[in-house]
């Protein structure tokens, strides 16, 4: 790194020597400490000695990661990739026309919904979780309207349930689709589609024979991306679903916090952080193998 | 018999009207030019007769068929975009076949279509190919072969050689226009290069500001310009504002010039326009004109001279063996060729 | 399918989007404690507690000191590498950018759980700094992304022009590129900001029993007693949001910003 720093830059390019070297030093060595040091750490305390009461001690002992070959652990991780990877199909399914319209509107309209995107996008799982089971409540949710024109007998309640936490996955990882979606289909030639119009095809078969096949590799990413948001969902599963819809991650965040478990809660971290990191890796290749064929 | 007929075709985006009550026929196998500068509606107007846009106002008709409002898959046309927008993810059969696809064509019948096709381009053997495997004139000419595959009843190409290097725009030009004579096919091009135009149309039609300025043949159009836009558009042109007087001459800063009987009057007496090629200024020892040369350029095949006169620029082109004996600061006299001159209405002054 | 039906899909979800908002808007306008839509009984009431309130007081103030000074040292951070990543295509290059763009596409809870054992390893478990700190390196990215995509459209014959002219390099980049890109520098920064301020679970982990945030309280809430001010800080939190990229939108070219590049260079 410090070589960096005394290597007079080749002449190849001006942007290089528009920045001087030691100006990564800064990041890198921030970012080390403070990003990379802490998963080490994560990683010895995974195999740490956990002191019931307290946080843990020093030690290597595979105890926690045992713990998680246990069926119970097992339906977990099923329970966790089944929510995930519902929501994140449901929203894809929603995002992807939503994204492909947006891209299709004038300047001005699309920054507005942008707008109203972010916003909700900026939204914590907190608010999102207490604004959607306030929502689906029997005091103040939807369960008025639908008894107030006469399509249920009385107030009632939709939350806790399968029901209320899709919704509030759905609704906390929409806008984070259509944002990761917005660029490729935004960049997408839309003389591509009025060449299909021109050839004979329909609205229908020019999406499918035209929009859809282009459009392959930045869905499968955006899909990939999406799930392992939810998987990420650490409150919504508690807020709005009952304990048998409890998450990996639910089940992280209870472990560090109220059993004060961290070698366990550790433990599985590391093991939702290979599951993410091959995930993702996956949609960089996909990413790559995509753009290699422009 | 008219192929395409426009009855005054308007269309509007917000305040602007891109195109302005546009009427024009287009006799069928006629090879048509939309000549204008940049954001002149050339474009827009194409788009319409595409049906890829919705009039504001007019009406369209295609073989005594109105169409107004038909989508563009019913229309059966052919059309080669500025983007070429061949399909990516598609060889080059496939982006051929693709129309006959859509209308449910057997893989034979579309497979001998598209070797017909390609060697009709001039592309044989091509069809395994990748799109991003093509240079920019292959990617041309599959494009072509993509909007001919149908025998379309209109063949539409928006600025299609635009992104070809100056010899292959040449080039390319001239196979386009034999091609339609080939196959006899109606068709319309959108481009800004007069020389494009001038190369390959029976009909130019010039637009600026969404409006039709003249169409007809393109020496008819180049000789007898309507107006100080196309003048100016079409060729090079000397522009001179001037007074015509009701004896038929031209006051032309001062200098009295004396209309020949070929030449052309468009407009009343009073303040107006001239217009003169640079080839139809003759170096001349009587001439009316005498002007200041101010720089030279031999070109070999032609030498240009721009003089000073009074206030203006004027440019005057000669054949090598016709170089007037000058050099810059000496003045010249100059007359106009017989019919050389068009008095036209002078331009508007820009509403405000 | 036909303009008016687009524009229905958008405007559907949109709406379905906003009907939570909606109800939690009415919920903070009630008169009384209870949690009611329609509200009975309008009134700001709740909106003024929020301010007077001492335990809610304390956790605004909490949010908004970690939000700021997060998010201007997450841009102090992210700057500088934005630079070097822009400048040279060398390994650490690359490296810094994956560092970059990471803390951000993990899931949270492990980056949380990752501070929380730092934290406690290096004895600062409960601090205000641990969760500043952990904010910053959390939402770096944000300012990581806008501001080398503001690079990315830098014209290199303008830093080639300066050279020409005889500006040395610190010249260069205060005088072309800083200006050039500060418009990216401001939203990378109102993003990390406003994402701090909603965000939960990182600060829930590194003190969330210490340094109480407005998240954080509202979370605490909804075990331990509704008031319609929880309603508040959402509608609060939803409006600042609106704000904050409405002014990004109407002063920037958001479509752009956001990877559309219809309206650049091709």
């Amino acid at each position: 790194m410090s070589g960096e720093t005394v290597h007079a830059a080749p002449a190849s390019s001006v942007s290089e020597k528009a920045v001087p070297g030691w100006f990564g030093l800064v990041p890198a060595i921030t970012l080390a400490v403070l990003f990379l040091i802490p998963f080490a750490i994560m990683l010895s305390v995974s195999v740490a000695h956990r002191v019931p009461g307290g946080f843990f001690e020093p030690g290597f002992e595979w105890t926690s990661y045992e713990r998680l070959l246990s069926p119970f652990f097992g339906r977990i991780l099923y329970t966790s990739v089944a929510i995930s990877a519902g929501a994140a199909a449901i929203c894809i399914a929603l995002a992807f026309p939503f994204t492909i319209f947006l891209a299709g509107m004038r300047h001005r309209v699309q920054t507005l919904v942008l707008v109203a995107l972010l916003a909700v996008l900026s939204l914590s799982e907190v608010i999102i979780g207490f604004s959607i089971s306030t929502l689906l409540s029997r005091t103040a949710g939807i369960g008025n309207l639908f008894a107030a024109i006469g399509l249920i007998d009385g107030p009632r309640s939709y939350t806790p349930g399968l029901f209320a936490l899709m919704t509030g996955l759905c609704y906390l990882v929409f806008p984070y689709a259509v944002l990761v979606l917005y660029p490729p289909v935004s960049r997408l030639d839309p003389e591509l589609r009025d060449a299909a119009r021109m050839m004979g095809a329909g609205p229908l078969r020019t999406f499918f024979t035209v929009t859809v096949p282009l459009m392959r590799a930045p869905v499968l990413g955006a899909s990939i991306l999406v799930f392992v948001f939810t998987l990420g969902a650490f409150l919504l599963p508690q807020v709005l679903g009952r304990p048998n819809h409890w998450t990996l991650s639910v089940h992280i965040t209870d472990q560090a916090i109220f059993q004060s478990n961290l070698p366990f809660a550790a433990a599985m971290a590391i093991v939702l952080l290979l599951v993410a990191l091959l995930l993702v890796g996956l949609t960089l290749l996909l990413g790559r193998e995509s753009g290699g064929r422009r | 018999m008219t192929a395409l007929s426009l009855r005054g075709m308007s269309k509007r985006f917000g305040s602007l009207a891109a195109v302005d009550d546009v009427s024009i026929e287009i006799p069928a196998g006629c090879f048509v030019c939309l000549l204008g500068p940049s954001g002149c509606g050339k474009t827009t107007l194409l788009r319409l007769i595409a049906g890829l846009e919705e009039p504001s106002a007019g009406s369209l008709h295609a073989g005594g068929r109105e169409i107004t409002t038909l989508a563009p898959n019913r229309r059966d046309f052919g059309m080669v975009f500025q983007s070429l927008a061949l399909f990516p993810h598609l060889d080059v059969a496939d982006n051929i076949a693709y129309p006959l696809a859509i209308r449910g064509h057997g893989r034979r019948a579309r497979m001998e279509r598209v070797e017909t096709l390609l060697e009709l381009v001039q592309l044989p053997g091509l069809g395994a190919r990748r799109i991003h495997q093509l240079s920019g004139g292959q990617r041309q000419r599959v494009a072509i072969a993509r909007g001919l595959a149908i025998d379309p009843k209109v063949f539409l190409l928006d600025e299609p050689l635009s992104a070809l290097d100056a010899n292959l725009r040449e080039h390319m030009q001239v196979e386009l226009r034999q091609l339609q004579q080939r196959l006899g096919v109606t068709t319309l091009v959108v481009t800004h290069d007069q020389k494009e135009a001038l190369t390959m149309a029976d009909l130019v039609i010039v637009m600026n500001e969404g409006k039709v300025q003249q169409a007809g043949a393109p020496m008819k159009i180049y000789r007898n310009p309507a107006n100080a836009f196309v003048a100016g558009f079409i060729g090079q042109s000397n522009l001179l504002p001037c007074t015509l007087g009701s004896d038929g001459s031209v006051d032309l800063a001062g200098t009295r010039l004396a209309l020949d009987p070929q030449d052309r009057v468009k407009t009343k007496p009073g303040p107006a326009m001239l217009s003169i090629r640079p080839e139809d200024l003759r170096p001349d020892p009587q001439g009316p004109i005498t002007a200041r040369v101010a720089f030279i350029r031999d070109l070999g095949e032609s030498v240009q001279i721009a003089l000073d006169f009074g206030e203006t620029r004027l440019q005057a082109v000669f054949a090598p063996r016709e170089r007037p004996d000058v050099a810059i600061g000496d003045a010249l006299r100059l007359a106009p060729a017989p019919g050389g001159i068009v008095v036209l209405a002078p331009p508007e002054a820009p509403a405000s | 399918m036909t303009r008016g039906l687009r524009l229905f899909y958008i405007c559907f979800i949109l709406f379905l989007l906003a009907l939570p908002i909606i109800v939690v808007t009415g919920i903070s306008l009630n008169e009384g404690r209870s949690l009611r839509f329609p509200p009975e009984g309008l009134s700001l009431r709740w909106y003024g507690a929020l301010f007077q309130e001492g335990d809610w007081l304390q956790p605004l103030r909490h949010s908004l000191i970690i939000a700021l000074s997060a998010s201007l040292l997450s841009v102090t951070i992210a700057l500088p590498l934005a630079l070097y990543v822009w400048s040279r295509g060398n390994w650490l290059g690359r490296a810094l950018h994956t560092l970059g763009i990471a803390p951000f596409m993990l899931p949270p809870v492990i980056t949380a759980l990752g501070f929380l054992v730092f934290w406690v390893s290096v004895g600062m478990y409960g601090q205000m700094l641990a969760t500043i700190i952990s904010h910053a390196i959390f939402l770096v990215t944000l300012p990581v992304v806008t501001i080398s995509l503001g690079l990315r459209s830098i014209d290199m014959a303008l830093v080639e022009a300066a050279r020409t002219m005889g500006a040395s390099r610190g010249q260069i980049l205060r005088g072309v590129i800083l200006p050039l890109i500060m418009p990216y520098i401001i939203s990378g920064f109102a993003f990390a900001f406003v994402l701090s301020l909603n965000e939960y679970i990182v600060a829930y982990m590194v003190a969330g029993f210490t340094v109480e945030t407005l998240p954080i309280k509202i979370f605490n809430s909804l075990r331990y007693g509704y008031t319609p001010i929880m309603g508040v800080v959402a509608v609060l939190f939803v409006a600042l949001a609106i704000v904050v990229f409405g002014l990004i939108g109407r002063y920037g070219d958001l479509p752009r910003l956001m990877g559309s590049d219809r309206s650049g260079e091709r």
